[in-house]
């Protein structure tokens, strides 16, 4: 048989390595052209849970009279809020452009069929939706950072002291480490199941991570001498992050960045590698 | 010119899949042969194995053992290589929600290597030729399902696929635009569109495939073309007779009584008989039926079809 028009040579292939490489580079294309379609929905979602949290925290309460962070006054309450609301925007980009997206594509569209039909590894497919969603946590936490700097009450003062290399290393893993917890949760829930995952992991990781307060502050709650709270709340991912984003933007206490970032390193390989091994398993059969 | 021996688009070797858990084989020590330029078919009844077999084709289903090659490439080795190869077409919706229609194609294009100009140039070109140009910056929500149907085609040659698997392509479609996809994909293949289908639907395969692979269990039970698998049986001429009265006794007495009949089996009120070669044959039909204590309703003939050597085959229909 020969077909002139439709001649196959498979001499022709490219290398592995150079299709890997230009897929990833659509895949990212693809992101960001589906991100500028509604650029304003992406801010309005970034911005929301900041804004709201400052508002509630820095200007009504101030305002009403209402007392937060125990004697060292509204002010140090700031700095620590602030550096909190940074982390935990990166933590629910992760969650919102990796976890939410992935479970519907997975589920709902199958869209993710068609995906892995790309001529690269599959793991591969999963890992740009991680680089995709840290990329767009970065975005937000650069959002995030002036609002949260700026929504307070007059006499209301958050002593922002940025570390450059803390800021420009940290931010970056954190992203990573946020956006492979997303990988985790899109792959392990169903979208039917949504809400269970927010109410069983994003909840208690939400106001356990160290939004709201410093870690060593954490340690007059204790039974006899063993303080529990500050004990159980190690296991927290979201903590590491709030905490180094108090060593990137403030100068208060916080986790000695040399556990800081070995923790999540460790977080960003282990969940890297369970959530990739859930990929496989959920495209695979 | 130079003749170069090629070996055939498609080769697996004793494939076989169990899937975790499951104590049977669903692709039972498969041995396939597809050659360039076919409209090949995979037919049989749902659990046949035919997604599983394309599936491992495809490299989304891990083969138990054995071995499958598409177009030279191992894609048990190779899968990343293999999917250069492979055109996919599921049966489900799979285009991307967040794209348009054109999008889809495009970004399609840029996944396989494909540079921007190129890229554009072949998104438009495939709308037109599919006759989806004006549809080319809609979502895809707004697409009928033979239009996301043709677009999901249209997207899985756009980087010129050696071989295009289509599974169940025109499960769910309406009669007119199952006829229209039927036509696509000839007009493909006479460009040398390599295409492997699976279906359920006898007349899909006989109308489309040059060979077809009647599989259930599997395992293929015949492979052959069309007309050749329908001459194999020695049937030409499907009697259908609705009848009342005991239609055991019919069917055993037709069997027994016409001349040339090879096959009887009960159906919805009535009886289809399979004969070959039989000369006034529904004279005969309708007497023996009376002689049986029968009251014919209805008769009807046919020619042999691909249901039929299903048939013949195993004793049950391909539909349930
Ligand atoms: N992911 C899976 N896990 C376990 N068993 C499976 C899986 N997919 C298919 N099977 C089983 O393997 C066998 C072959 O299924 P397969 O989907 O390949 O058949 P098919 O010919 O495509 O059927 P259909 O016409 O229903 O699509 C069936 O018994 C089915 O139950
Ligand atoms: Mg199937």
């Amino acid at each position: 048989m020969s077909h002139g028009t439709h001649a196959i040579d498979t001499r022709h292939a490219r290398s592995t390595l150079a299709a890997s490489r230009s897929a990833l580079g659509a895949l990212l294309l693809r992101d960001v052209t589906v991100l500028r379609k509604d650029v304003k929905l992406f801010v309005l979602r970034t911005v929301i849970q900041p804004f709201l949290l400052c508002f509630v925290f820095l200007f009504v309460f101030p305002k009403i009279g209402q007392s937060v962070g125990a004697g060292s006054g509204q002010s140090a309450f700031a700095t620590v809020l602030v550096a909190g609301v940074v982390g935990i925007s990166i933590m629910f980009q992760g969650v919102q452009s990796v976890a939410l997206q992935m479970s519907q594509e997975f589920g709902f569209t199958r869209e993710i069929e068609d995906r892995v039909q790309a001529p690269c590894p599959i793991w591969l497919v999963a890992l740009e939706k991680v680089i995709s969603g840290a990329i767009q946590g970065m975005v937000s936490a650069a959002i995030v950072l002036p609002i949260a700097a700026l929504v307070h009450a007059r006499g209301v003062h958050a002593n922002i002291h940025v570390h450059w290399l803390v800021m420009l290393t940290l931010v970056p893993l954190a992203c990573v480490a946020m956006g492979s917890l997303g990988l985790v949760l899109g792959t392990s829930f169903e979208p039917r199941n949504i809400g269970l995952m927010f109410g069983f992991i994003i909840l208690p990781i939400t106001f356990l991570g160290g939004t709201y307060y410093q870690w060593d502050r954490l340690a007059p709650v204790k039974i006899g001498s063993w303080h529990w709270l500050q004990t159980v709340v190690l296991v927290n991912p979201l903590l590491y992050v709030n905490e180094g984003m108090r060593a990137a933007f403030t100068n208060v206490a916080h986790i000695h960045l040399y556990v800081v970032y070995p923790v999540l390193v460790a977080f960003c390989a282990g969940f890297l590698s369970l959530g990739l091994r859930n990929f496989r398993r959920r495209v695979l059969s | 010119m130079t003749l170069i021996a090629r070996e055939p688009v498609i080769v697996t070797e004793q494939l076989c899949k169990r899937y975790i858990g499951a104590d049977f084989l669903a692709v039972d020590h498969l041995d396939l042969a597809v050659e360039a330029g076919e409209i090949f078919g995979l037919l049989g009844p749902n659990g046949a194995g035919k997604t599983t077999t394309a599936g491992m084709l495809t490299t989304r289903v891990v083969p138990t053992s054995g071995r499958a090659r598409v177009a030279g490439v191992d894609v048990l080795a190779h899968p990343a290589l293999a999917k250069q190869f492979l055109g996919v077409v599921s049966q489900s919706n799979t285009l991307d929600r967040q794209l348009t229609v054109w999008e889809n194609l495009y970004f399609h294009g840029r996944l396989f290597g494909i540079g921007a100009a190129p890229s554009r140039s072949r998104a438009d070109e495939l709308l037109e030729r599919f006759q989806l140009t004006k549809w080319a910056h809609a979502s895809v929500y707004a697409l009928s399902g033979g239009m996301a149907q043709r677009v999901m085609v249209a997207r899985s040659i756009f980087h010129r696929p050696a071989v295009l698997f289509m599974d169940e392509p025109t499960a769910g479609l309406d009669p007119q635009s199952r006829l229209a996809l039927w036509q696509i994909l000839q007009d493909l293949n006479a460009e040398g569109q390599t295409i492997l289908l699976s279906t359920h639907y006898m007349e899909e395969a006989d109308q489309l495939c040059g060979r077809v692979a009647i599989m259930d269990h599997g395992r293929i039970l015949a492979l052959d073309t069309p007309e050749n698998l329908k001459r194999s049986t020695g049937v030409d001429t499907i009697v259908t007779l609705k009848a009342t009265g005991d239609l055991d006794v019919l069917s055993k007495n037709l069997l027994e009584r016409v001349a040339g009949a090879t096959h009887a089996r009960l159906i919805d009120q009535g009886v289809e008989l399979h004969v070959a070669g039989a000369e006034q044959l529904l004279a005969r039909v309708i007497t023996e039926a009376e002689a049986s204590g029968s009251r014919v309703q209805d008769l009807s003939v046919a020619e042999p079809s691909l249901e039929t050597v299903f048939i013949n085959l195993t004793g049950k229909e391909l539909r349930d």
